[in-house]
């Protein structure tokens, strides 16, 4: 089985973000950039399922400027065999996203996607589904577990509701979320190693995709923030507090 | 003039909330038309509620046994198929909402709003990005149609049950694409009020430090008539089902009441609560960021307070 995982360098999830004071973006100057912690688990279990022996190839790919090289880098470090840079500057949206990754599926014909199933910077939530859609494809979104049997696969989703299991067909795409697995650190001689496994970028702009169907960022803004709370010493100031708010 | 089809979620026994929310975001776009469509099985109930909604149109219920229970590549075809002469298609920002409504996009080749928490307009909506830090205004270009889009049920009060649409059957027109299969499903015992619709939420943090310690949150929500939620950490420490988790990747949530313990409030988790009413933070770390944004705060050891409040009420 050959899978392809998506990698995209996002903010860190520990940087508080702020807004541009203009209002045209937010600041990520000088701020620390990481593999979107969704797609870090998607490789994780790519790299398990390629460790017990039903995978003979993890190939990463990111859409983004030129220096998702060092999250593409990380990759190969943590296990993957090699990387795919689409390069581009632009902010890029969903669907292009899903249509540049059915243009690498279609080239590299794997038989599982396992995506993150947000990226923590736009928090969308779409492209692994769109990609399912356009490749004609089943799609399993959140997964808590994956279990293969043959060319099938039985996936737990975490849902509102609990978990649900869904069974598919591969090739299919899956999206994964937070308790799927814990992401193996990275150790040194990996990273060294790293550096001779092969990393092909080229511009996004090749694949002649149009961007007709962008939505337009008109302003950004901070969220509106609570006011300042104040502290009650014992229980029973508490419950007097909420009485008199009528919330008892 | 906007036409608007909105995807109701139901469980197949009954209508979920998230739908009546879905229907009041629909308000904001000045719509003449607001459909709602109901996929499944044995549906009459459900369409009934739906037909209740304040400011819905018309039922559109689609009635065939392989559209239940729900899954996103089985349904998405029947949406495309339904989506002529619409302006708009809204789908709730649900784990249901948000795998099927990208797939839809996907089908119909547009991109999708996703987590609308204001309609500014018919084409302007705003939506929180990096974990709530930041709300951006978004604009579908006019060349756009229709207008997709999954709202933020937590943004929305429910729409009244005051009004009596009419019922159409329609029936299925996709085919099923065979390559997805529903196998089962486990969830919680359905006690108390549901998490995400409840007014009154109380949450535990990995401070509990387990699940029969967690019993001491069950037991203050059943005295309070309230729901139970939990951070993150609590629920990787497996105290609790992660149907309960609240937070940027688990539930978002507005409930009147908000009772925090042992939460020290990860920004992810705060995402989760901050159209909350009243926030009360009960926590030994006077430093925690749980009491930047709680209303009410309260220092102390929870396995003291806890019993302590649970007596005062």
């Amino acid at each position: 089985m050959k899978i392809l995982v998506t990698l995209k360098r996002v903010v860190d999830y520990n940087v508080r973000v702020r807004v541009k004071n203009d209002g045209s973006g937010v600041e990520t100057d000088g701020v620390k950039m990481s593999i979107n912690p969704f797609d870090e688990i998607a490789l994780e279990e790519a790299i398990r399922i390629k460790e017990r022996g039903e995978a003979d190839e993890i190939v990463v790919v990111s859409i983004g400027p030129d220096a998702s090289q060092q999250q593409l880098r990380t990759g190969l470090a943590m296990g993957a065999d090699r990387a795919i840079l689409l390069e581009t500057d632009q902010w890029v949206q969903p669907l292009t996203a899903a249509q540049a990754l059915l243009n690498v599926v279609e080239a590299e014909t794997p038989d599982l996607v396992l995506m993150g199933k947000q990226a923590i910077d736009d928090d969308c939530s779409q492209t692994g589904q769109m990609l399912s859609a356009l490749w004609g494809r089943p799609q399993a979104t959140f997964a808590s577990k994956i279990v293969f049997n043959d060319r099938r696969a039985e996936v737990t989703r975490e849902v509102d509701a609990g978990l649900e299991t869904i069974a598919v067909e591969l090739p299919a795409v899956m999206t994964v979320d937070l308790r799927l697995n814990e992401p193996r650190f990275v150790k040194l001689p990996e990273i060294m190693k790293a550096k001779k496994k092969p990393l092909d970028s080229k511009p996004l702009a090749e694949l002649g995709l149009s961007a007709d169907q962008d939505f337009e960022m008109v302003a950004f803004e901070p969220p509106p923030q609570r006011g300042g709370g104040k502290t009650v010493e014992s229980v029973a100031e508490l419950v007097d507090e909420l009485k008199t708010r009528g919330l008892l | 003039m906007a036409k608007v089809l909105i995807i109701a979620e139901h469980d197949g026994r009954s209508l979920s909330p998230a739908t009546a929310k879905t229907v009041q975001g629909a308000h904001g776009l000045a719509a003449d038309v607001i459909d709602v469509v109901v996929f499944g099985d044995a549906l009459d109930a459900i369409a009934q509620d739906a037909a209740k909604l304040a400011g819905v149109t018309c039922v559109r219920v689609v009635e065939d046994a392989s559209l239940a229970p729900a899954l996103a590549s089985r349904l998405a075809p029947e949406v495309v198929a339904l989506s002529e002469g619409y302006t708009h298609i809204l789908a709730p920002s649900t784990t249901f909402g948000r795998d099927l409504l990208p797939r839809v996009a996907g089908l119909l080749g547009c991109n999708q709003v996703s987590d609308v928490m204001e309609v500014v307009d018919a084409r302007t909506f705003k939506r929180p990005i990096y974990a709530g830090n930041a709300i951006v205004t978004v604009r579908v270009p006019d060349a756009i149609s229709p207008v997709l889009a999954t709202v933020r049920t937590a943004s929305f009060a429910a729409a009244a049950a005051s009004g009596s649409a009419k019922v159409e059957a329609a029936s299925a027109q996709a085919q099923d694409p065979g390559h997805t299969e529903y196998v089962g499903a486990e969830g919680s015992s359905g006690e108390g009020p549901d998490l995400s619709s409840a007014t009154v939420v109380v949450s535990g943090g990995r401070a509990m430090g387990s699940s029969e310690n967690f019993e001491l949150i069950g037991s203050l929500a059943k005295k309070l008539g309230a729901a139970v939620g939990a951070s993150r950490a609590a629920v990787d420490a497996g105290y609790v089902p992660n149907e309960l988790q609240v937070g940027q990747t688990g539930k978002i949530i507005a409930p009147d009441l908000y009772i925090a313990v042992g939460i020290s409030g990860a920004i992810q988790h705060l995402t989760g609560i901050k159209d909350a009413g009243t926030i009360v933070a009960i926590n030994k770390d006077p430093d925690a960021p749980i009491f930047e944004v709680a209303d009410l705060g309260l220092v102390g050891d929870l396995f003291q307070l806890l019993p302590e409040l649970e007596d005062a009420l």
